[in-house]
């Protein structure tokens, strides 16, 4: 009798839908955790690069042809050394921190939609209806990997390192927060997809244009655009902000007593937050996977396309931002973030609601 | 069995065991650990119960913020765990009591007065039903702006006493300190704060009137 029930449940209808929803699932999963590390592999390679040839420097040019081989050197290098643990390490949370790091890290590109057209379909893995408030939370648990490294590492430095990194990223995260209400309040939905096509009408098709990139909303809401730049530069530790592994003063920060596969863990997970952040400013304010122009060589396009290329570009800001201005004091961090950015993003909340209210845009 | 029946043993075991090892571990900064553990499973939970809002609300507030200041203080304190464990028995009786009249409360509430009645109904609205179109949001906001928005305003209000008196608390005018002021700095202007001279050889430069130490 049992036997006969679970015969009829293999050969059900539910369950082999239940299947092809699970693999197309776990293989898109794959598909874009492969990508994506594609990607950051020669997003790292193109941040030297760019500081390199800032400072007239070659850069990594030995390893393949530009060096572009070079990511995977490293990676192999890293691989293949022996992982140090201090004795006086908390060996669980040690190991877990990395762990940690990378893994919320990549948890952030479950909820981020690459693209949907009528010619190309939907491109994401779960379109949540509150896909920003899940990359909200996802990016302020990147604190854990640090406050965690360097509570485990038993050591001076590291433990420094991450008592500023957790005040930097909590401080950060509350203007980072402020202005993605602006860009809700002139969409109206916490869906990520939703903020993207509500960029192709805006303020160039009221002036009678065609949807193009006067419409997204890096143009309305320019001061918030670049608040939301400088924050992010500050979420993901990235230079002027990167006070946690200030070498001048902490040596590396919380990633001292880190060797081998675990350090290769958390600059991965860095660089998979700064891309996310990177995906995150391109979906807010660049339009997404909209074509700067809507005609028709450039409509033609999958929106995959203008979408990596408008997150290498923004990744290329950071890159220059790195390269060009100099380390900020801890004082004047903590003073650019209350003090100036938070009272800044706050108002506009109050103008940016007051303007949709009062000019007839409700 | 059904994906949803599973996620719930799944999110409530390991909350009921996290929240254990809260508990019982040796270390305090592993204790807080396993509290964030405990944090994330809740908003597994609130995600099956279709407050999705609530679950992200829960990890931005209490994961994000939250408990990150409480793994700074613990990790900051230098507290004798020695001396904490000695009193685990002692104390152990009196947990056990406030659990005990805290499970009897929800057993009375639940158990024989049923989910439905009174203001325990109105929360329920909260969860729009299948095909209404409204997302759990904007159900929420709807409720929270309208039945209750006097309540809200008034706990928003108290949160703000509270913030301006830990600022009062903290705030302290320290005489004879040199703050740096960024207005004063980027307001200067060459012509107030450099002089050019012209020296002869030879001769030595007596300073301005203004004094330019």
């Amino acid at each position: 009798m049992e036997q006969d029930a679970q015969t009829a449940f293999w050969q059900s209808q539910e369950f082999w839908d239940g299947l092809i929803w699970f693999a197309t699932m776990l293989g898109s999963s794959a598909l874009i955790i492969v990508g994506l590390l594609l990607i950051i592999a020669f997003l790292l390679l193109m941040d030297r690069k760019v500081w390199a040839a800032v400072q007239l420097r070659r850069g990594p040019n030995v390893v393949g042809p530009f060096g572009l081989l070079q990511s995977f050197a490293d990676l192999l290098k890293f691989a293949l050394k022996e992982p140090i643990i201090p004795s006086g390490a908390d060996k669980g949370v040690f190991l877990l921190a990395p762990v940690a790091a990378s893994l919320f890290a990549l948890a952030a590109w479950v909820a981020i939609p690459l693209d949907k057209s009528e010619a190309w379909g939907h491109w994401v893995i779960s379109d949540l209806n509150v896909g920003i408030l899940y990359l909200l939370a996802v990016s302020s648990l990147g604190v854990y990997g640090v406050i965690m490294g360097g509570w485990a590492s038993n050591s001076k430095y590291p433990f420094m390192g991450a008592l500023r990194s957790t005040a930097q990223m909590v401080s950060y995260e509350v203007s980072i927060g402020l202005v993605i209400i602006t860009v809700l309040l002139c969409v109206g939905s916490l869906n990520m997809t939703a903020i993207v096509l509500a960029q192709s009408e805006g303020l160039g098709t009221f002036a009678g244009l065609p949807s193009s990139m006067l419409d997204w909303h890096w143009l309305p809401l320019f001061p918030m655009f670049v608040v939301f730049f400088i924050s992010a530069l500050a979420e993901t530790n990235r230079p002027p902000f990167d006070l946690p592994e200030a070498e001048s003063e902490l040596v590396a920060g919380f990633m001292v007593e880190y060797s081998s596969t675990p350090y290769l863990l958390f600059m991965l997970g860095e660089y998979v937050a700064i891309t996310t952040m990177c995906a995150l400013t391109t979906i807010l304010f660049l339009g997404g996977w909209l074509p700067p122009l809507d005609v028709a060589p450039l409509n033609w396009v999958p929106g995959i396309f203008w979408f990596i290329g408008k997150c290498v570009l923004v990744f290329f800001m950071f890159a220059m931002v790195k390269a060009m201005v100099p380390r900020y004091r801890y004082d004047q961090l903590m003073r650019l973030g209350w003090k100036v950015f938070l009272p800044l993003s706050l108002l506009m909340v109050v103008v940016v609601a007051a303007v949709l209210q009062f000019g007839g845009f409700a | 069995m059904d994906i949803a029946a599973t996620f719930f043993y799944l999110f409530s075991v390991l909350a009921v065991a996290s929240g254990a090892m809260v508990v019982v571990a040796k270390n305090p900064v592993h204790a807080v650990l396993f509290l964030i553990l405990t944090f994330f499973n809740a908003a597994g939970l609130f995600i099956l119960l279709g407050a999705e809002f609530l679950a992200m609300l829960l990890v931005i507030v209490y994961v994000g913020a939250v408990a990150v200041l409480f793994l700074f203080v613990v990790m900051m304190l230098d507290v004798d765990f020695a001396e904490l464990r000695a009193g685990f028995i002692k104390n152990a009786s009196v947990g056990a009591i406030v659990g005990a009249v805290v499970l009897v409360e929800l057993a009375i509430l639940f158990g024989f007065k049923g989910f439905e009645i009174g203001k325990a109904g109105k929360i329920a609205a909260a969860i729009p039903s299948q095909g209404s179109g409204l997302s759990n949001t904007e159900a929420l906001g709807r409720l929270i702006y309208t039945d209750y928005v006097y309540f809200f305003q008034g706990a928003g209000l108290v949160l703000l006493v509270a913030m301006i008196g830990a600022i009062v608390l903290t705030l302290r005018h320290k005489e004879g300190v040199r703050r740096q002021s960024i207005s004063a700095q980027v307001g200067r202007r060459p012509e107030e704060t450099m002089e050019i001279i012209k020296v002869a050889p030879g001769a030595t430069i007596i300073p301005s009137a203004e004094g330019q130490n």
